[in-house]
């Protein structure tokens, strides 16, 4: 009875304490080691904080008939148009679902291949949108055209 | 298979129907300078209305009451109001073909019963004076001729009174406003925020001088009456102003006034400018406008809380230098970034003593003071005494966003852009969202 009694208190010290520490080290173990799509996002939602979020808002709903929308298929096709359009920028105010947006999208080639990938791959999925990730060494393609 | 059958009938009766439209715009065409036939257009298609339903619930001042005088005419812009009482509203998008809409309230219950449609070109200006009702697009200005009873003779051909006006994307609209002494004025808004070398761009200098003041960032003044006029017809009343919507023309001061939109994200100065600055600057300012007048875009911009006209970053400026000494400084500054569309001085007698002669300011509300919260969508007010203001502005209407979290974050669902004071001294409202018309009385 004693030595029965023993295991069982054991077993019950095991699970109360030595269970739970484990389980808390792997939950601090994940949340160290994120996918590179997460890492993209978390640094991409930095650089769109920084640079788009004044005339594209935080919802990225931009402000019609001024700065469009980062929505709809424009965002979630050609990825080489899209860094084409971050790094030259757009003066063309061509209709978006027919809403022609009045201001300019200024050129961003002082941006890292890295960041306009992190900031693309943000877009592309935030704001409703989900698409494929856009890599720094599309950027880098892109930009070597551009020049 | 049976679908598809009456789907092809549709079809084809449809096209009959075009078909016979298209022979019955060519015989009006034909004869066009007749204006018996022409006048069908305004007096032939008239729609009869339901009344609307509101969406918001407008706040006003003790005594006054609002209703929903129209809605569903999309980009509503400016709005004039004829002295038989019509209605007429420019809209800056296309309505079945038209971008005009006379609106009239036949029964006086506030609400128009009442539609017909015409003009063939988008814009924003619109107003009336010796029997002509004149109109823009972003790049020319109509006029029509009309009927004492304040009908249009001749919708279909509009006299063109000015073209080729720059339009280059940014702040394309062309409003007008006329004076007493035969003249239009007509504002040509900066194609660019802040005359950068290039536009919105992060830390890029200014181009000095300016050359978008030789042909743009002002008001030009021409002649109301004379055909075809062009750039070289007209004269720069006034430079310096990056963009103006909201104007009038004084009658107690028989001056111009104008609002201007100011500078956009000064944050692309960042060593000079956080996100809660550039919220607050600069002020949204009212002008008085004597011919010959600077206001001084691109080279300042007003800081309402300094009240000092400061050199912008773009020309060397660190948010403290001042510059501008030949500017003319703002009768009335406004909080930032709340764009305001329309101007109107009342003078009607149907509102109290207090309203008189004062200023009534319909701002779009603001998109540029993000990540900070959204401020405008609202009708303000100024009173005037002897042509200067003499107090405080204050909130007129409230209410157009929907809520405080829809101004918030800048989704509003109306948006205040045009003003016109009725015959009976009424106040109308438009709205370019969704095409809202309101029309406000006292007691």
């Amino acid at each position: 009875m004693k030595f029965n009694f023993c295991l069982i208190s054991r077993i019950f010290i095991f699970f109360l304490i030595i269970v739970p520490a484990f389980l808390n080290a792997q939950d601090n173990h994940c949340v160290v080691k994120k996918s590179p799509f997460r890492l993209s996002m978390d640094s991409g939602k930095k650089v769109y904080t920084l640079q788009c979020l004044t005339c594209h808002q935080a919802d990225g709903l931009g402000a019609p008939p001024m700065n469009p929308p980062l929505t709809g298929k424009q965002i979630l096709g050609d990825k080489k148009k899209l860094i084409g359009i971050v790094i030259k920028g757009l003066d063309t105010h061509e209709e978006i679902d027919g809403v022609k947006y009045q201001n300019v999208m200024p050129p961003h080639p002082e941006m890292k291949d890295q960041e306009i990938a992190d900031v693309l791959t943000y877009i592309r999925n935030s704001f409703g949108n989900k698409a494929v990730s856009v890599k720094a060494s599309e950027v880098k393609s892109v930009r070597s055209k551009l020049k | 298979m049976h679908i598809f059958n009456s789907l092809k009938i549709k079809i084809f009766m449809k096209q009959i129907g075009n078909y016979f439209m298209v022979l019955l715009l060519a015989s009006t065409a034909c004869h066009g300078s007749n204006s018996s036939s022409a006048a069908l257009a305004d007096t032939g298609k008239i729609m009869q209305l339901t009344p609307p339903k509101p969406d918001v619930t407008l706040t006003l001042p003790d005594g006054f009451r609002a209703t929903v005088f129209a809605d569903g005419l999309g980009k509503a812009r400016h709005i004039t109001v004829s002295s038989g009482g019509y209605v007429f509203v420019k809209l800056n998008s296309d309505k079945k073909g038209s971008t005009i809409v006379r609106l009239q309230d036949t029964n006086g219950d506030g609400i128009a019963d009442q539609e017909i449609d015409f003009g063939s070109f988008k814009g924003t200006g619109i107003g009336i004076k010796n029997g002509y009702l004149y109109a823009s697009s972003d790049v020319d200005v109509f006029r029509f001729k009309l009927n004492d009873d304040g009908s249009v003779v001749n919708p279909a051909q509009p006299e063109k009174i000015i073209s080729g006006l720059i339009a280059r994307g940014e702040h394309e609209s062309k409003s007008l406003v006329l004076d007493n002494n035969g003249n239009i004025y007509v504002n040509i808004g900066a194609f660019s925020n802040s005359c950068q070398i290039s536009d919105r761009k992060n830390g890029s200098p200014g181009i000095k001088p300016c050359p978008i003041l030789d042909s743009a960032a002002g008001i030009w003044q021409f002649s109301a009456s004379k055909l075809n006029q062009t750039y070289a017809d007209g004269i720069r009343y006034a430079t310096g102003l990056r963009n103006v919507v909201g104007l009038d023309w004084n009658t107690s001061t028989n001056t111009l006034f104008v609002m201007q939109h100011g500078r956009d994200q000064l944050t692309m100065f960042p060593q000079y400018f956080n996100d809660k600055q550039n919220a607050v600057l600069p002020a949204e300012c009212m002008y008085e406008i004597h011919k010959g007048d600077n206001a001084g875009w691109p080279y300042i911009y007003y800081d309402p809380a300094q009240n000092k006209k400061i050199l912008m970053p773009e020309y060397g400026g660190d948010g403290v230098k001042t510059a501008g000494e030949d500017a003319i400084d703002p009768v009335v500054a406004f909080p930032a970034h709340t764009a305001p569309n329309a101007l109107l001085f009342y003078t009607g007698s149907q509102f109290p003593e207090k309203y008189k002669n004062g200023a009534f300011v319909a701002f779009h509300g603001s998109w540029n003071r993000a990540p900070e919260p959204q401020e405008g969508f609202y009708v303000a007010f100024v009173p005037f005494s002897n042509g200067k203001p003499s107090g405080k502005w204050e909130i007129f209407a409230n209410g157009f966003s929907g809520g405080a979290d829809k101004t918030a974050s800048g989704r509003a669902i109306h948006r205040p852009c045009g003003l016109a004071q009725g015959p009976d001294g009424s106040l109308y409202v438009t709205d370019d969202s969704k095409g809202t018309v309101w029309k406000i009385t006292y007691k």
